[in-house]
């Protein structure tokens, strides 16, 4: 937390154009992480998803997420009339760039859950936006599992190459896709 | 300039350095200030002139970190400097393990490394023990680590996985504790002002490379490694270590050489460091920290202390050495 989380532009340029950036989670802190390793200009811009229920329980949350971080709300819970991606698409129309956790919740697993067909849902309504799959390496690099001493490393986000929805492909193939391109990236 | 200096008393001569050295920074920074102001009608112009700006703050800042190096190195007791310098050590070792991600298997290796390996390399250094601590990192360690990681028993990348960590041992923690140990050096009636060497050092580094920054800004010549640097080239190359040397010369007086060795040194020290630095870069490209075409320029979250310091690192150890050798210390 010293110095913020260090971000890695292994697929594409840090660059001020309308992109998904789309994630593994595993932290609460996974937000702040993406959001930290966004250059300065960028951060304006890019709006991160997260959960309704969660984050608007209490009024610190609220704040938080709102005040600071401007993030957009979807509720998990399936409602008839609403779409959940509809302050989705409000704000892509907008104009901003999205932080995406296609897992829907936290994962405790070293690879993240099957993805959510949002992703999908949001690549085939907006194909001129840049999907860029990140990898966020934290916690767990810290202190791995049935270790004592704590390592002293930063969190790091890696940003892989943009992608996009083909011709043709199915939900979830594409879905597949795009899990394994984020998994790809742990190991750069 | 060698004899007027050396004639001179070590108070007088701090006296003196402090004058040029933080005169010639403010003077950069309040030149560099004034140029922010300037605007231009084209914004093309202006944002080729933004660039350029970014560009010489971060090799001023960097420059002011090195002399702060110095000053850190000069005012401290010697248990204050170890531990400022073994804490300098540790966060550019942090931060190069954190570019490049290590497996579940590596952890007690780290482990090692962090709080094993460099509190003990500079003991070594303040207990002088200059034999053991030449050789404790690049042979026992290097022996010692690649055991620990197989006996985690993960045969997965052993050879790269152990070769990261060891070049951030080699960079981050051999390197950086030869700064400190160039004051534990005893030369004969040099009345160990010995902070003198390390700011001959710091300053004929941070010369070399401020001007082959300067003059590779020209972009006359063909980029070596366009994919490492893109700065690099012979001509800007050869133009920094003249310099550096020619600076070091000119420093002598301060040192206990003769012009003559100080300028030998001073380019030994200038190789090391600009090449060094060079290496660094691949390292970095390597660990995802590309230049991507068209920006012209590598990209990082927060560029931290490895990018202040790693021509220090290099320079450090080869000048160390090779005084060492040179006058049978």
């Amino acid at each position: 937390m010293l110095t913020g989380s260090q971000a890695r532009w292994w697929g594409c340029p840090p660059k001020a154009e309308q992109r998904i950036y789309f994630a593994n989670h595993q932290s609460h802190a996974d937000l702040v992480m993406i959001w930290a390793a966004l250059p300065k200009e960028l951060r304006h811009g890019t709006r991160a998803v997260a959960a309704r229920d969660y984050w608007t329980k209490t009024p610190f949350r609220q704040w938080l997420t709102t005040a600071v971080f401007n993030v957009i709300y979807v509720s998990r819970e399936r409602n008839a009339q609403e779409d959940p991606l509809e302050p989705l698409m409000e704000a892509l129309h907008a104009g901003d760039s999205l932080i995406l956790f296609p897992e829907g919740t936290r994962g405790h697993l070293d690879e993240p859950q099957a993805f959510k067909a949002g992703l999908y849902n949001l690549a085939c309504k907006f194909p001129h936006i840049e999907l860029i799959p990140a990898w966020i390496a934290n916690v767990q690099r810290v202190m791995p599992k049935g270790e004592v001493v704590p390592v002293p490393v930063l969190c790091s986000v890696t940003f892989g190459a943009p992608m996009q929805v083909q011709a043709g492909e199915d939900r979830q193939a594409f879905l597949t896709r795009a899990r394994s391109a984020v998994v790809a990236l742990r190991d750069i | 300039m060698y004899q007027a200096l050396k004639n001179l008393s070590a108070t007088q001569q701090i006296g003196v350095m402090f004058i040029i050295v933080f005169g010639l920074l403010i003077v950069a920074s309040l030149g560099l200030f004034l140029l922010s102001m300037r605007e231009h009608e084209d914004p093309l112009m202006q944002q080729s002139h933004d660039t350029r700006l970014a560009d010489l703050s971060s090799l001023l800042r960097t420059s002011w970190m090195m002399i702060f190096v110095f000053w850190v190195a000069w005012l401290a007791g010697d248990a204050t400097r170890l531990v400022l310098f073994a804490l300098g050590s540790f966060f550019a070792l942090r931060e190069f393990l954190t570019l490049s991600p290590t497996r579940q298997g590596d952890h007690r290796s780290l482990v090692l490394a962090f709080f094993g390996v460099l509190p003990f390399q500079y003991v070594l250094v303040g207990t002088e023990l200059f034999n053991l601590f030449t050789v404790f990192i690049p042979v026992y360690v290097f022996l010692a680590l690649p055991v620990a990681s197989a006996l985690a028993n993960d045969p997965t990348r052993f050879l790269e996985r152990n070769a990261k960590l060891q070049w951030g041992i080699m960079v981050c923690i051999y390197g950086m504790s030869h700064v400190p140990a160039l004051m534990l050096l005893d030369f004969p009636r040099y009345d160990k002002k010995n902070a003198f060497l390390v700011l001959f050092l710091v300053l004929v580094v941070q010369t070399c490379m401020v001007t082959q920054h300067l003059v590779a800004r020209q972009r006359k010549h063909r980029l070596v490694a366009p994919q490492i640097s893109q700065t690099f080239t012979w001509h800007s190359w050869s133009c920094g270590m003249a310099a550096g040397s020619l600076l070091g010369a000119l420093l002598a007086g301060i040192t206990p050489f003769v012009p003559g060795q100080a300028f030998a040194l001073g380019f030994v020290a200038c190789a090391a460091g600009s090449l060094g630095h060079l290496v660094m870069k691949a390292l970095k490209r390597d660990r995802g920290i590309p230049i991507w075409k068209g920006e012209g320029k590598s990209t990082t979250g927060a560029g931290g202390m490895l990018d202040r310091i790693d021509s220090l690192c290099f320079a450090a150890p080869v000048f160390f050495h090779s005084v060492r050798w040179h006058f049978g210390l």
